[in-house]
């Protein structure tokens, strides 16, 4: 599936919005998010790693980041459409996050060559996390 | 007693507390690991005054069709806190220039020798020899006159968003200095102790390699080193540290 534009993520977001944020409820893939494969894709250094700045329920992983809440119980905190809608594109629920929006191309300056028109997770990866994060419910 | 040394020896390893909300500017010294510290203090152990020793060396070779070194026209005390002033407004080119551009320019006019490319082993060891003569002085550029529409410009790219993670330098080195990217702390990106020795790829780096760094992380399309874009926010990053000391040559993870 092709990257939402920036526009339409915005309507699919009008009608979803819940208290806790907005949220994207519609999934990404038809086929169902992994979540053993998303636990493999959060810890994979290729792929700007959740690890660079959150902590996570990984103890075999050192060094965790700690610029973003730790995601231990965000399962229990966000339903699934608002973990997909701040992995799409987090400026939706924090225009001034410096979380990078993991499934969009538009709107970005200088992107190099190599990533042009690309997003950081496909949207299977996308899917993958936001069921593996969905299971993280425990603090 | 064995577990007790162990705890220290493991504490040792751990980088020292930053406070997450920092005033004014802070050396990426104060971020580094206690033995990095160590390494870079110890004028016998920090491996970038092998690169001084060089660009000393390099100082006082005759080069070029002029029959002219460095050396023949300036004595070494003359240096001192040059490297603290560049860049500077060149009004010869109507732009900044920095000292590789200063080295080189001089080659160029004054030695009639080639110019030497700028993460060439040799204007490594030229520029760290210049910055090693400030070493101590305070970081005094000029921003005033000819060089403020430069530097207004420098400051702009600074909160400019970019690349594919869509971060600005400020985003990170302005409001996150002191927390934790996995296992690295967020310094707050000063250029004091540029060029110097990083660990990482066993080698002298510039600042503009460093901005080239920073820029490819964010899977930016990075600037050319020496480009007009670098030097602006070269000014702007060296007005930001003004007033730390010229650390040259420095080491860094």
């Amino acid at each position: 599936m092709r990257p939402l534009p920036a526009v339409a993520a915005l309507l699919l977001l009008a009608g979803t919005a819940g208290a806790a944020g907005p949220s994207m409820d519609r999934p990404l893939t038809d086929r169902p998010g992994d979540p053993a494969r998303g636990r493999a894709v959060v810890r994979d250094l290729s792929k700007a790693t959740c690890l660079i700045c959150h902590a996570m329920p990984i103890p075999e992983e050192p060094d965790h980041g700690d610029l973003g809440p730790p995601l231990a119980g965000v399962g229990a905190r966000l339903g699934s459409g608002e973990i997909r809608q701040r992995i799409v594109d987090p400026t939706t629920a924090n225009p001034a996050t410096v979380m990078p929006a993991y499934f969009r191309t538009e709107g970005l300056d200088r992107v190099g060559a190599a990533f042009r028109g690309r997003t950081i997770y496909t949207a299977q990866e996308v899917e993958d996390v936001v069921a593996y994060l969905a299971t993280l419910t425990g603090e | 007693m064995r577990a007790a040394l162990l705890l220290l020896a493991g504490l040792a390893l751990v980088a020292p507390p930053v406070p997450a909300q920092i005033d004014g500017p802070r050396s990426g010294a104060d971020f580094l690991t206690p033995d990095t510290r160590t390494l870079q203090d110890d004028d016998f152990l920090n491996p970038g005054l092998f690169a001084v020793e060089e660009g000393r060396a390099l100082w006082n070779r005759v080069e070029g069709a002029a029959g002219q070194a460095c050396a023949s026209c300036h004595a070494e005390a003359d240096m001192r806190g040059v490297a603290a002033r560049h860049p500077v407004f060149d009004p010869a080119t109507g732009g900044l220039v920095d000292l590789a551009g200063r080295v080189n320019a001089m080659r160029r006019e004054h030695m009639g020798a080639p110019e030497l490319p700028r993460e060439s082993q040799a204007m490594l060891a030229l520029t760290a020899f210049l910055g090693f003569q400030s070493r101590g002085m305070p970081m005094a550029v000029e921003i005033d006159g000819p060089a403020r529409p430069f530097f207004e410009a420098g400051r702009e790219d600074w909160f400019r968003r970019r690349g594919q993670l869509n971060l600005s330098c400020a985003q990170c080195h302005d409001d996150l200095a002191g927390r934790r990217l996995r296992g690295d702390t967020i310094s707050q990106g000063q250029v004091n102790g540029m060029p110097f020795y990083r660990l990482m790829w066993r080698t002298m780096a510039s600042r503009h390699r460093m901005f080239e760094w920073c820029e490819t992380s964010l899977r930016a399309e990075p600037r050319a080193a020496g480009s007009a874009e670098y030097l602006a926010l070269e000014l702007y990053v060296a007005w930001r540290g003004r007033g730390l000391p010229v650390e040259t040559p420095a080491v860094r993870r």
